[in-house]
C-alpha cells in the first residue's frame, strides 16, 4: 500500500540546513496497523507529513497504492488527499460552527457528492462511531473523546486507501484514549491500513507493528503482538 | 459560480456567523444608502436650478445699443448708434441658418395702458411675431401677433395675464379696445411666461404699427434672437458665441464703433449664464460622485478588512479544509463568493432603502432650487454594478491570502 525509499527532507533554519529524515525505507502492506514511534525531534512528524502529502520530500520515492507521489502542485495533492488519506489529529480539528454530521459530510463535499448523499453517509458513518444520537450537536457540546469518534468518521467517510493519525490519544485520558484505540483497532479488523504516530507505550502496544525513529532514520521496525483495547477497560 | 452546493456551504457559514455578516454589511448598506441619497439630491438640485433657469429659452442673443465713449477713425464720442429696420433685415438674411427665432424690438417706456376708467402702467413693446418663442410665452386665449399684423400694422396688442386681471377683472379682454398714449389697440390675445409677475406686465403690440404710431420712423431699440441648438452644450455654446461675436463684429464695422467701446453696442449671451449653471450643476454632481463613491470605497475596503479577519480567524478551518482535499480554487471561490454575496445584498439593501426614502421624500420636496429628487434607473443599476465588482476586489486579496494557507502550518497545535 505504501512503498518508501530513501526519503530524505532538511529544513532551511538560516544559515545552516536541519536534516530531518536521512535516508527512509519503509513499506506499509494493506490492512496493517502501524505505530511510529520516537522522541520529539525524531522527525516522526515530518514524516506523517510527507505520508499525508502536506509536505514534499527533498529526495526518495514515495508510492501510495502504486502511485508515485511527486512533484504534485497543490490542487492535485488536495485531489489525492481527499482520495487516499483520512486524517486523525491530536486536537481534533473539527469545524467548530458545523455540527457533528456536516463536520464528518466535509470530505465528501469536496469529493462533489450531492447533499442527500453526503448527509446519508455521514449519518452511516456516525453511527460506526456510535455517535448517531449526537449528530446535530455541535463539536463545543461533545467530550474529548466524542469530538475524536466524530473526526475518525469524517476521516473514515471519504473511505481513503489510509488513515493517518497524529497522537490521536494524546489530548485524551487513559480510559478515553483505550475506547478511541478499540475503534480504530475494530476499523483495522475490517482492513483498513492504518498509521498512528504516537510517543506511548501502551496505545503503541495496541498496534500490530511498532517503527522506531531516531535523528532521521528507522533504527527499530518490529512486528508486535497486539494488545487490544478493551483488555485494558 | 453557480454551483448550489458551494452556495450552500456559504450560507451556512454566513448563518453561523451573524454578528460577523450583519456588521459586515453593515458598512456596505450604509455607504450604498448615503450615495443613493446624494445623487438623489443632486439630480433635485439640478431638477431646481435647471426649472430657474428654463422661464427664457436658455440660448437668447439680446443685442443693444448705446452711446459711443470714444472716438474711431475720426469721429467724435459720444455719438448715439442707431439700428434700423433693414439692420434687422440684413442679419436675418446673413445668419439665416443659424437663427431660429428672431424679432426686433421697439419699446415704449412708461406707457399708460388704459381700458375704461382702469389705467396702469406696463412696458409696452413693438415686436415681430417670434418674441412669443422667443419669451417663452403660452397663449391663455385669443392668438398672438401675426405677419399680417405686421405687414397692415394692425392696431392690436397682446396683454400679459397681470395686465388682463388688472385692467380687465374678470372681464374677457379679447375683441375690447385700450388705449396706449391715447391709441386705441384691440386686444387680440392674453399670454403668460414662466418668468413671473414683471415678465407678465408687458403689452406687446406689432413693431410696424408701434413705429408708425409712435414716430419711430424705420429706428428699432433692440434686436433679440434664438439660434438653433445643438445636443451637445459645448457645441452650442461655440456656435452660439460665434454668432453673437459675429453679429456685433458686423455692427462694429457698419457704425464704425471702437472695438473695445462696451457702451456703443452690447450683445448678451444668455447661454453665457446657462454655461455657468450648467457647469455648477456638473461641479455639484461631481462632488457628490466623489463623496459617494469616497463612501463606498470606505465600505469596501471595511469589508475587504473584516474579510481579512474572517480568513486570519478561520486560518485553522481553512487549513482543515484543505487536509480534508479542499482545493485552492475552491478555498478562494468560498472566500470570494461570500464578499461579493455580502456586499451584493447588503448594497441592494441600502439601494432599496435610499431608493424608498426617495420615492416617499420626493414629492414634498420642492423649493426652488431643490425640486422632486430622484435617482434613474440607470444610475442604480450602475451603483449596482460598481457594488458587485467592488465586492469582488475587496474579496479577492483575503481569498488569495486564504489559498495561501498551509494546512502543517494551520493545524499546528497550539
Amino acid at each position: 500500500m505504501i512503498e518508501i525509499k530513501d526519503l530524505h527532507k532538511s529544513y532551511q533554519m538560516g544559515s545552516n540546513s536541519l536534516h530531518v529524515l536521512k535516508g527512509i525505507n519503509f513499506s506499509v502492506k494493506e490492512g496493517e496497523l502501524v505505530s511510529i514511534m520516537g522522541s520529539s525531534g525524531s522527525g516522526k512528524s515530518t514524516f506523517l507529513n510527507i505520508l499525508g502529502m502536506l509536505d514534499e520530500a527533498d529526495k526518495g520515492a514515495y508510492f501510495l497504492d502504486n502511485i508515485p507521489i511527486k512533484d504534485l502542485n497543490e490542487k492535485i495533492a488536495a485531489r489525492y488527499r481527499n482520495k487516499f488519506l483520512g486524517f486523525i489529529f491530536q486536537s481534533f480539528n473539527l469545524i467548530t460552527y458545523k455540527n457533528a454530521i456536516d463536520n464528518v459530510a466535509m470530505p465528501l463535499y469536496y469529493q462533489g457528492i450531492k447533499r442527500r448523499e453526503r448527509t446519508e453517509k455521514a449519518l452511516h458513518y456516525l453511527e460506526k462511531v456510535g455517535l448517531a444520537d449526537w449528530a446535530t450537536h455541535l463539536p463545543n457540546e461533545l467530550s474529548g473523546g466524542q469530538k475524536q469518534r466524530v473526526a475518525i468518521a469524517r476521516a473514515l467517510a471519504s473511505e481513503p486507501k489510509v488513515l493517518l493519525a497524529d497522537e490521536p490519544t494524546g489530548a485524551l485520558d487513559t480510559k478515553t484514549s483505550y475506547e478511541v484505540m478499540e475503534l480504530i483497532q475494530g476499523i483495522n479488523d475490517e482492513g483498513k491500513t492504518i498509521l498512528i504516530v504516537t510517543h506511548e507505550e501502551d496505545i503503541a502496544h495496541m498496534t500490530k507493528r511498532i517503527v522506531n525513529l531516531k535523528d532521521g532514520v528507522i533504527i527499530d521496525d518490529t512486528i508486535v503482538e497486539q494488545v487490544r483495547a478493551t483488555a485494558n477497560v | 459560480m453557480f454551483n448550489i452546493e458551494r452556495w450552500e456551504e456559504i450560507f451556512d457559514t454566513i448563518r453561523k456567523n451573524k454578528l460577523r455578516t450583519f456588521l459586515t454589511g453593515l458598512s456596505v448598506a450604509s455607504g450604498i444608502f448615503i450615495l443613493v441619497i446624494l445623487l438623489g439630491f443632486n439630480s433635485g438640485i439640478s431638477n431646481g436650478v435647471r426649472s430657474q433657469f428654463e422661464q427664457d429659452a436658455t440660448n437668447q442673443i439680446y443685442v443693444r445699443t448705446g452711446v459711443t465713449s470714444k472716438g474711431y477713425k475720426g469721429l467724435n464720442p459720444g455719438r448715439r448708434i442707431q439700428l434700423y429696420n433693414e439692420d434687422f433685415e440684413s442679419f436675418n438674411k446673413k445668419y439665416e441658418d443659424e437663427i431660429e427665432y428672431k424679432t426686433s424690438l421697439y419699446s415704449i417706456w412708461g406707457g399708460q395702458v388704459v381700458y375704461k376708467n382702469q389705467t396702469g402702467n406696463y412696458r409696452v413693446q413693438g415686436a415681430n411675431p417670434d418674441v412669443q418663442f422667443i419669451e417663452n410665452a403660452s397663449m391663455t386665449s385669443g392668438r398672438f401677433i401675426n405677419v399680417s399684423d405686421i405687414k397692415e400694422s394692425n392696431k392690436v396688442a397682446v396683454i400679459g395675464y397681470k395686465v388682463q386681471t388688472e385692467l380687465f377683472k374678470k372681464e374677457n379682454p379679447i375683441g375690447k379696445k385700450i388705449s396706449i398714449f391715447g391709441i386705441n389697440f384691440k386686444v387680440i390675445g392674453v399670454f403668460s411666461d414662466p418668468g413671473g409677475e414683471r415678465e407678465n406686465s408687458r403689452v406687446f403690440i406689432p413693431i410696424s404699427t408701434t413705429q408708425k404710431a409712435f414716430n419711430g420712423g424705420n429706428r428699432v431699440r433692440a434686436l433679440s434672437y434664438t439660434f438653433n441648438m445643438s445636443e451637445n452644450l459645448d457645441e452650442a455654446v461655440a456656435t452660439s458665441f460665434a454668432f453673437s461675436e459675429n453679429l456685433e463684429n458686423d455692427i462694429r464695422t457698419k457704425y464704425a464703433i471702437a472695438p473695445d467701446d462696451r457702451g456703443a453696442v452690447r450683445v448678451q449671451n444668455t447661454l453665457e449664464e446657462a454655461k455657468k449653471i450648467y457647469s455648477l450643476i456638473n461641479t455639484i454632481r461631481g462632488v457628490f460622485w466623489f463623496v459617494g463613491l469616497g463612501t463606498i470605497i470606505a465600505g469596501v475596503v471595511g469589508v475587504g478588512n473584516i474579510m481579512l479577519i474572517v480568513v486570519k480567524e478561520r486560518t485553522k478551518e481553512i487549513g482543515i479544509r484543505k487536509a480534508l482535499g479542499a482545493e485552492p480554487l475552491s478555498i478562494i471561490m468560498m472566500i470570494l463568493q461570500e464578499a461579493v454575496f455580502i456586499t451584493t445584498i447588503s448594497g441592494l439593501i441600502g439601494l432599496i432603502f435610499g431608493l424608498s426614502l426617495l420615492e416617499i421624500v420626493s414629492p414634498m420636496v420642492d423649493s426652488d432650487y431643490i425640486k422632486f429628487p430622484s435617482v434613474d434607473f440607470n444610475t442604480a443599476v450602475i451603483t449596482l454594478l460598481v457594488l458587485i465588482l467592488a465586492g469582488a476586489i475587496s474579496g479577492f486579496i483575503p481569498a488569495h491570502r486564504a489559498s495561501k494557507v498551509l494546512p502543517i502550518e494551520a493545524l499546528r497545535d497550539e
